[in-house]
């Protein structure tokens, strides 16, 4: 076979990197090329620098390292089994191809992940290569985000977090039994374990640089994983409980959902029909609920349907408002933080304004209007000066009032 | 004491302000105090860009007032000079003059900026959230391309057209970023040029005065389309965060109406080549066998005479896996009655089970062979074509419910795992099933008629021993 060019490998290469939905460059600690020889800013917030006709953000140059692999997980593209075509990069060609787009303010920096090639040593050795060079040969300052391989070596996987901003390993499945019949080389003992080990590196990290201001830090922006939605038969309800157990065992940054989308060459023992793309925004909009609202996981477990899924028609935070009417109205001028944050409508940003606004003034229906987005929503939930939901919180078909209305996709162009 | 101030001035009087630079926050701060200090308020006085636009009194006015001597100081808190220093970047002329009426509104009451439903507050905290929206646009779509100078040094050279002044405020951002890099940024708004120590600032520029290409824009568009995932389109999601005002100045974007175009057709196709009929499970064996020789799900379909279904009891406690038919059980339409099945039957029925009570059946159900002068081949199943039958299968299973599955070779226990293991460590110890069923695995009785001599006593021996385990296993559950 011919040589590939750059330009064809990297066809390959982001082709199959981009079923991992995270993308995140934020976060981290703050970086800048001042006083180096070298590249690169983090300044806390993450910059998506275009946009994907998926709707997806790019920030980060998202490359395979290689998609050879040995392994052969069903949903995954690049597993052994499959017919795709097949390339690699040398460590130094994705350092190059980094800089290269890093120059023209393309990207904020890199995420690589990898299949594995001979061994997980030899493929995570490959990996925190590419790293050093970028760090140590070129002082690259950007963001940089390494997928680790919970087979290798822990000390090569220490490494990996002194390079890099961010290092994550994908729980792939939110059962153990989708895991042993669609990922059939991996062990959710050795995952998890992987993970608990980079939770305590990162700990012991932060306390050493408590101590010695020059202590190197470690994975500074965390570690993240991802679950992939409906190639398994577990329910939302599931996926709701393994996540809220990763929050609270590993300090994880993020959960992505990942819904299963057709590849090429798929599986023969994948489901038959996607699910809905709305399914898994509807799982990170649990996730918010439980990251930033306050919300347990039982909590959001209770709006589950019968069949275990999160509704489809209604956000889940709408839909636990609705089935525990009896918690409202909440009086704008009186309640707590908490109980605002439960008001559909209102979010972190809206409840700030209002726990200022009302040691200025008593609010009306019309001063709320002013600090969000729809009063429209946040009318049968709430009591103002001036305002009363009245028989509205009661009726039956509140639920079809709230929801918004299914609309037809416009011709675009 | 303001009061009194005010009292002291003229009714009526107007005076202008013409703001030397657009984004000029200190000049502004500067005549901002001076008027609060002389009482003037905020209906008295009009503030001007630098080219005169925004003056509604276009005559001009009054000379700026001095203020009094011992004049009370003017104060801020550190929220309204943040908001502020940025709220002045907006393009919007009234700016400054809402700045004012805040500024204004702020000496008679310190904490008005927490009151986000006050109107004047609600004005300028736009003002402020679509100059950041456009500032993290800048350092987002700044597209940098390279050219050589004539001292041979990179230089690379951006176009970009913000909505706001905001061109000098966001130089430091730059600078950080490629503190060591020559750079300049060009502007309809000004521009910027950072030499690697120095930053100078230049006249508006115009898109001719920027580069038109560089080789490296290939790699970044096909990088662009192949990290597109065509099966999830969400065209809205994409436009409110990158909405085509800022197209022409980005080189991936021309790619955006073929993707699109293309995403429904690169979706169907990957849908329809792994597309099977969905059919629904059959609940019996002889529903199964109706339906089994109609499945065209791979091309070994097309391959031999018929399907060959499993054979034995609906409720036997083993089920006997092999991998495929051979040429016999093609013509034949059983399982194992060629020369693997004889070997099969003598090496159950000394191990001491009775092949009736099982349920014996394959991975795959139909014949693969290649055809060589008069004789068919035996060709081995692919690890797409097991998994692709291992959705019958999966229905023999729950049909069956075996409490002890036996599989033959490396295929037949593909089709349970999911995996290829190696039958040296697999074989002599039962796997738990999801379903708890317990799964052993030994070779295939064809494996072991390719052998001779020694090598085909030591694995005959293994052979029967592992079926010997599975016999007594078998007796343990029954009991």
């Amino acid at each position: 076979m011919a040589q590939q060019t750059i330009l064809e490998r990297l066809e390959i290469l982001a082709d199959a990197a981009k079923y991992d939905a995270s993308c995140a460059s934020s976060g981290t600690a703050k970086k800048n090329s001042l006083g180096g020889k070298g590249i690169g800013s983090t300044e806390g917030m993450g910059i998506c620098h275009a946009y994907a006709p998926d709707g997806r953000c790019i920030s980060l140059l998202k490359v395979l390292l290689t998609n050879h692999c040995i392994f052969d997980c069903h949903y995954c593209i690049n597993r052994k089994s499959s017919n795709v075509r097949r390339a690699r990069f040398t460590p130094q060609e994705v350092a190059d191809l980094t800089l290269n787009f890093y120059r023209r303010n393309y990207i904020e920096g890199l995420f690589l992940s990898s299949g594995i090639i001979k061994s997980s040593n030899h493929t995570m050795e490959q990996m925190v290569e590419a790293a050093r060079i970028l760090r140590e040969e070129y002082d690259f300052r950007g963001y940089i985000h390494l997928k680790t391989i919970p087979e290798a070596d822990p000390e090569l996987v220490r490494q990996a977090g002194f390079y890099a901003d961010r290092v994550s390993i994908n729980v792939e499945l939110p059962t153990t039994s989708g895991l042993t019949r669609l990922a059939p080389d991996k062990d959710e003992r050795q995952i998890e374990g992987a993970i608990a080990k980079t939770k305590s590196d990162i700990i012991e990290a932060k306390d050493a640089r408590k101590r010695f201001r020059h202590a190197p830090r470690f994975a500074p922006a965390g570690q993240s994983t991802q679950m992939i939605v409906g190639a398994d038969a577990a329910s939302d309800a599931d996926i709701v409980g393994k996540a809220s157990r990763l929050y609270d065992n590993f300090r994880l940054r993020r959960v992505y959902y990942s819904a299963f989308s057709p590849i090429p060459d798929a599986s023969a023992v994948l489901p038959l029909q996607r699910p809905p793309l709305l399914r898994e925004h509807r799982l990170y909009q649990s996730d918010w609920l439980m990251r930033f609202y306050g919300y347990s996981s039982g909590e959001v477990q209770q709006v589950t349907e019968a069949d275990g899924n999160l509704p489809l028609d209604i956000d889940p935070k709408l839909a636990w408002a609705l089935k525990f009417r009896g918690t409202f109205p909440v009086d704008v001028n009186r309640a707590g933080k908490e109980m605002l944050l439960r008001v559909p409508g209102l979010g972190p940003a809206a409840v700030r304004r209002i726990i200022a606004a009302r040691r200025h003034r008593t609010l009306r229906l019309d001063d709320v209007a002013r600090v969000t987005q729809s009063i429209a929503k946040v009318r049968p939930f709430i009591e103002a000066l001036d305002w009363r939901p009245s028989a509205l919180t009661d009726r039956a078909d509140l639920r079809s009032l709230l929801a918004p209305k299914s609309e037809q996709l416009e011709l675009f162009g | 004491m303001m009061e009194a101030v005010l009292k002291a001035m003229p009714d009526g009087q107007h005076y202008t302000v013409r703001m030397p630079a657009a984004d000029d926050f200190a000049f502004w701060r500067e005549q901002a105090r001076a008027l609060i200090q002389c009482g003037v308020p905020p209906e008295g006085v009009s503030w001007s860009e630098p080219d005169g636009t925004g003056d509604l009194f276009a005559s001009g006015g009054d000379a700026l007032p001095q203020p009094p001597d011992g004049a009370r100081a003017v104060r801020a808190n550190k929220r309204f000079v943040s908001l502020a220093r940025n709220a002045i970047l907006h393009s919007e002329p009234e700016r400054f003059a809402q700045l004012y009426l805040l500024l204004w509104k702020l000496q008679s009451n310190p904490r008005i900026v927490e009151d986000k439903t006050d109107p004047v507050v609600r004005r300028v905290e736009e003002l402020d959230k679509s100059v950041r929206r456009d500032s993290h646009k800048m350092h987002a779509f700044v597209r940098f391309r390279l050219i050589e100078t004539e001292d041979g040094a990179e230089h690379y050279v951006a176009w970009f057209e913000p909505d706001h002044h905001i061109v000098r405020a966001n130089a430091g951002f730059f600078k950080r970023r490629f503190a060591n890099m020559r750079w300049s940024i060009l502007t309809p708004r000004g521009c910027l040029h950072w030499d690697g120590k120095i930053m100078r600032e230049g006249p508006p520029a115009e898109r001719s005065d920027a580069p038109d290409g560089d080789p490296v824009e290939q790699l970044w568009k096909s990088y662009y389309a192949s990290t597109f995932n065509p099966a999830r389109l969400k065209v809205g999601a994409m436009l409110s965060e990158m909405p085509k005002k800022y197209w022409k100045n980005m080189p991936e974007a021309a790619l955006i109406p073929e993707l699109i175009a293309g995403a429904q057709a690169r979706e169907a196709q990957m849908v329809a080549a792994g597309e099977r009929e969905v059919r629904v499970r059959p609940q019996t064996l002889s529903a199964m066998a109706q339906v089994l020789n109609n499945c065209r799900d791979c091309p070994i379909a097309e391959c031999g005479t018929r399907a060959v279904m499993g054979e034995g009891s609906s409720r036997a406690p083993l089920m006997i896996i092999g991998e495929q038919p051979g040429d016999q059980e093609d013509l034949a339409g059983r399982p194992f009655v060629g020369p693997a099945g004889q070997l099969l039957d003598s090496a159950l029925e000394r191990a001491g089970i009775d092949r009736a009570s099982a349920y014996v059946t394959n991975a795959v159900k139909h014949f693969k062979f290649v055809q060589k002068g008069k004789r068919r081949l035996h060709q081995t199943s692919t690890a797409k074509e097991i998994d692709t039958c291992r959705w019958w299968l999966e229905s023999e299973r729950a049909i069956v419910k075996p409490r002890i599955i036996l599989a033959l070779g490396a295929s037949a226990a593909r089709a349970l795992l999911g995996k290829t293991v190696s039958l040296a460590s697999a074989r002599g110890k039962p796997i738990l099933l999801d379903d708890e069923t317990e799964l052993w695995i030994t070779a295939h009785p064809s494996y072991l008629l390719r052998l001779d001599g020694s090598a085909r006593e030591e694995q005959a021996a293994l052979f029967a021993a592992d079926l010997t385990l599975v016999r007594t296993r078998l007796t343990q559950l029954a009991a």
